[in-house]
């Protein structure tokens, strides 16, 4: 199989208009992924899948990273001549910036045709909070159908495109998105989403208040 | 309306098996919407599907997930790497050794770990004995879905019963074996336990023998699974469908022969290939993988080399990968079964997800069902070999 900055680099033949980035894996596995713009997401993804020298028919993994907003300290080191005449000295400034998170898609793709693979590619959101939509590739790979929307459960992105974008694994009235990083875990694990609640608050006009047992005060021993 | 692009291969265009509604014309009336499981001895644990029917006929079914979910993933990103170890088991809970190995795997990748000789062929044989426990399952409760009341299911069981016996005596647990180490495996077999282990492989064709000589031909089972739930190729490789049931469609890929991770290029097998795609298809696929498993256990018991079990350069304590990803996978019994890990050099993994082949196999279930009877769903989903934990997760 081509190498990944071969594909790159026909893929910007294809795309010239298309941002693609080739993303290094330090580690030993050394499987680098392209990191691709969303606008072209799902031209390229099409493209990948027809192309005839890698025919990527099949998307195996389809998963969510989250990557918190961090904060960055940028340390410059100046030196400054010393006005009473002796060596100069070596003075560090910090300065703290913030890189804004966002939220990832990672796509693991496979040719069955041609057995070979894989090929990583990844898409990213603005940023994490409202510019969470991504193109959905579910048109292209349908396996992705159910990896989506575990990823739009979990994590939060929002596929456009995608024909049927519930959550798969939460209950639907859930809020949160339990698999980000900030997620805050809830008190009482035992709550349930039934009418209890609005149960009883309908059962209150019913009940006199003289029935009611008091509400307990502390204090004597 | 299809949301499906042209040049993709679209969703089937008209359902397989009888036309809907053509068959009750002049009688139908309201469309009955029916909730199958959780609580269902047919859906294999604590599915759900939605299944709306006309008459007896299914014209939509939503399968409901998640009722089994402890966001396993999450889990597993607040512990050690081998902290989870164990916890993988838990996936799928009738082939935990598999699924070690799996993760093993993908750690493995992650940190650039070697693996000893013999402990790769000692994964090799507790994988291809996992694949005849869980084939040897699955056949039994396809039967119990076909309404033969347990009879199929207990010769099945019969003989599940000495393998996981046998992953007793070595792993001190029947099922959650938690077997695999990141660099080898945690204990050696004595040469008693190979003994029985080979005397069990030699046997077990006889099994599959009695079993096929029962039940393969039998007109019900022809009737209830020829032609039944038709998966093709083209829609079954779009939407990420592997292991047995993807061979059942006749695609030739299986990841022992494709990746040949472990040892396995060094083994003789065939992989069986079905020819067209239906329940009765799939079927037969996991009678003759266990064939081929058999061949493969007595090749490995014959070469089983002598050695240390684990790599010495092997860390258990403060095990620490370099920054960096990888994705492992490997051919379980149910699929392709994969792990993505992200490292940020931290003893927990940044990233950790499972590749559930259970769930992902379940993207074409309604395609499979429509124009079927509510029966047949139940033996189609059957074919297909869930297991919830891995499903929900």
């Amino acid at each position: 199989m081509e190498t990944l900055e071969q594909i790159r680099a026909r893929l910007l033949l294809a795309y010239p208009a298309a941002q693609i980035t080739f993303v290094t894996n330090p580690g030993p596995a050394a499987e680098h992924s392209l990191l691709i713009e969303a606008t072209h997401a799902v031209e390229i993804a099409r493209w990948l899948r027809d192309d005839t020298a890698l025919r990527l028919d099949y998307c195996s993994n389809a998963t969510g990273v989250d990557w918190p907003d961090k904060t960055i300290t940028d340390v410059t080191t100046t030196t400054e001549p010393d006005p009473a005449g002796g060596p100069a000295k070596t003075v560090e400034t910090k300065t703290a910036r913030l890189q804004p998170g966002y939220l990832e898609a990672i796509y693991h793709l496979y040719s069955i045709a041609l057995k070979q693979g894989p090929v990583v590619i990844r898409l990213r959101t603005a940023n994490r909070t409202d510019a969470v939509t991504l193109p959905s590739l579910t048109p292209i790979w349908r396996s992705c159908d159910f990896q989506e929307r575990e990823i739009f459960d979990l994590y939060g992105i929002i596929f456009t495109g995608h024909p049927d974008l519930r959550r798969l694994l939460m209950w639907d009235e859930f809020k949160d998105h339990p698999m980000r990083k900030d997620y805050v875990e809830p008190d009482d694990y035992e709550w349930e989403p039934t009418a209890h609640g609005a149960v009883l608050e309908r059962a209150k006009p019913h009940q006199s208040a003289a029935a009611a047992p008091a509400p307990k005060t502390g204090g004597t021993p | 309306m299809n949301p499906f692009t042209p040049s993709a291969p679209a969703p089937f265009a008209s359902a397989p098996g009888p036309t809907v509604r053509a068959v009750h014309d002049e009688f139908h009336g309201d469309l009955l919407e029916v909730s199958m499981g959780p609580q269902h001895p047919s859906t294999h644990g604590v599915f759900r599907m939605v299944a709306t029917l006309d008459g007896e006929q299914l014209v939509k079914l939503k399968p409901v997930f998640g009722y089994l979910h402890r966001n396993h993933e999450k889990i597993a990103e607040n512990t050690t790497y081998l902290g989870s170890m164990p916890y993988t088991d838990r996936l799928d809970y009738l082939c935990s050794m598999s699924t070690n190995w799996a993760y093993a795997l993908a750690v493995e990748k992650l940190a650039g770990q070697a693996v000893p000789e013999r402990a790769q062929y000692l994964r090799i044989i507790m994988a291809e004995l996992t694949r005849l426990v869980n084939h040897s399952c699955l056949v039994g409760f396809l039967f119990n879905d076909l309404g033969t009341s347990f009879t199929p299911l207990l010769y099945a069981f019969r003989e599940r019963e000495k393998i996981i016996d046998l992953f007793e005596a070595l792993s001190g647990s029947r099922m959650m074996c938690n077997y695999q180490r990141f660099g080898g495996c945690r204990v050696d077999p004595t040469p008693e336990w190979l003994a029985a282990a080979q005397q069990l492989v030699d046997n077990f064709p006889r099994f599959l023998d009695e079993y096929e000589r029962m039940l393969t031909g039998n007109e019900i089972m022809l009737a209830r699974t020829q032609g039944v739930g038709r998966l093709d190729a083209t829609h079954a490789i779009n939407a990420g469908i592997t292991g047995p049931v993807l061979r059942a469609s006749g695609v030739d890929y299986d990841l022992r022969k494709v990746d040949a991770y472990g040892f396995y290029a060094q083994f003789d097998f065939r992989v069986p290939l079905g020819a067209h795609g239906d329940t009765y298809d799939r079927y037969m696929m996991r009678i003759l993988e266990m064939r081929e498993s058999v061949k493969i256990l007595q090749q490995a018991f014959k070469r089983l080399p002598a050695g240390p079990i684990m790599d010495p350069k092997a860390k258990l304590r403060g095990f620490r990968p370099k920054a960096g990803e990888a994705y492992g996978r490997l051919e379980g019994p149910k699929g392709e079964l994969g792990f993505f890990l992200i490292s940020d050099g931290s003893p927990n993994p940044y990233r950790y997800r499972v590749r559930p082949p259970s769930l992902i196999n379940l993207t074409l279930l309604e395609e499979m069902c429509l124009g079927h009877t509510i029966a047949d769903a139940v033996v189609i989903l059957g074919s297909i070999d869930i297991v919830l934990g891995e499903v929900d997760r």
